[in-house]
């Protein structure tokens, strides 16, 4: 899932200084699963705009809403139902929520109000890591299903580097060296000969250095 | 300092029973200070942030909680669920610049204890000192 935090309050409350009503919308996707943008969270942050604008002796009305999601183009248009209600929406959707009310509602103020942080997962309640960058060239086939470019800090193709100490990565003893991982893991299927191959120079023009990504599915467009 | 306080207390029904003593004059007898609205609740594991953050959007100067023991809980992990979110709700006010002694948790034993009425008297005098809140109506 798209994994995200609330933003500072200090910054939230800024952006909405001069509106007299806002719509807080919620999305039931990611970010729902990972408790930060879900109907419950934009309660709890309608609550806090609330309490911040009234010490700031300004008054503000604010709703609380929620979309299915906020990336497709079907449930936005749902946002039309309550435009008489707000000067501004802000979205606890990710980033991606954001950009897309902006591209479709020209006439429509959004702030985001979650700093969309990563892809990851949670293991443990309450805990979320990182474990896929969206590369677009993915090698999981030849490291063992762990991913060296979001995983590894210097997402080394060819790795572990010379830092590697102990399982653990030279940047902090808390960060597992995913290479060692790689290698322990390989092992583990009698796969070790793979750790040999060297990855040639990557091209990193899928994982966005060649500017924004796009796919297109010809089977589904009409 | 004299101004009207307003603090609003949720506690589980089990840490609260002083409440129904007495016909529920035993703690007006007690001193139980009377700035302090009672809301009893089933288990405070229950409570959400939300329902916190109404008693200050009411006008709280205070709100405060009271559960069962952290390791003695009717409901298991109830009164550690509570106090995970009071914890969460003090971050939160402290990032709108509100002090976070405003808000608190405690742990207290089930039945009748005189430490119910104890700290309800701290928890008077901690938010007379810090005077009126900003969201007191
Ligand atoms: S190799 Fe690329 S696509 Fe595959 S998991 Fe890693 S970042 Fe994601
Ligand atoms: S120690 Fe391991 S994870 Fe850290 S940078 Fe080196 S290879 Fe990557």
């Amino acid at each position: 899932m798209i994994v995200a935090e609330r933003k500072p309050m200090g910054e939230i409350i800024e952006m909405v200084q001069d509106c007299k009503k806002v719509l807080v919308l919620a999305c039931r996707g990611c970010v729902t699963v990972c408790s930060a943008g879900g109907e419950r969270e934009a309660e709890i942050l309608s609550s806090l705009i609330r309490l911040g604008m009234k010490k700031a002796g300004k008054s503000i009305e604010v709703s609380t809403e929620s979309l299915v999601r906020q990336c497709d183009r079907e449930y936005i248009d749902e946002i039309d139902q309550w435009k008489d209600d707000y000067d501004a929406v802000v979205s606890t959707a990710c980033g991606v929520g954001v950009n897309f009310i902006s591209n479709l509602k020209k006439d429509t103020m959004v702030y985001p109000a979650l700093n969309t942080t990563f892809f990851g997962g949670s293991a443990e309640q309450g805990e979320w890591t990182e474990q896929c960058a969206g590369c677009g060239d993915c090698v999981l086939h030849l490291t063992g299903g762990l991913c060296p470019v979001a995983r590894c800090a210097k997402s080394l193709m060819n790795g572990p580097c010379g830092g590697s100490v102990d399982g653990r990565c030279e940047i902090h003893k808390d960060v597992e060296c995913i290479w060692q991982s790689i290698h322990d893991r390989l092992g583990s299927f009698d796969r070790s000969a793979q750790m040999e191959v060297i990855a040639p120079i990557r091209d990193w023009s899928s994982a966005g250095h060649g500017g924004p990504r796009k796919v297109v599915r010809d089977d589904l467009t009409v | 300092m004299n101004f009207d306080l307003a603090i609003t207390l949720f506690s589980c029904h089990y840490t609260s029973q002083q409440s129904c003593a007495e016909d529920g004059k035993e703690l007006e007898q007690l001193g139980f200070p009377d700035s302090i609205n009672l809301v009893r609740v089933p288990c405070t594991g229950k409570l959400q942030m939300t329902t916190l953050l109404k008693a200050f959007e009411d006008g709280a100067d205070g709100v405060y909680v009271v559960g069962c023991p952290a390791d003695g809980c009717h409901n298991v992990k109830g009164s550690i669920r509570a106090a995970k979110r009071v914890d969460a709700v003090r971050a939160a006010l402290e990032e709108l610049g509100v002090e976070g002694e405003r808000v608190q948790m405690y742990h207290l034993p089930r039945g009748l204890h005189p430490e119910f009425v104890a700290k309800a008297k701290e928890m008077d005098s901690r938010i007379r000192n810090l005077g009126q809140g900003p969201f007191s109506n």
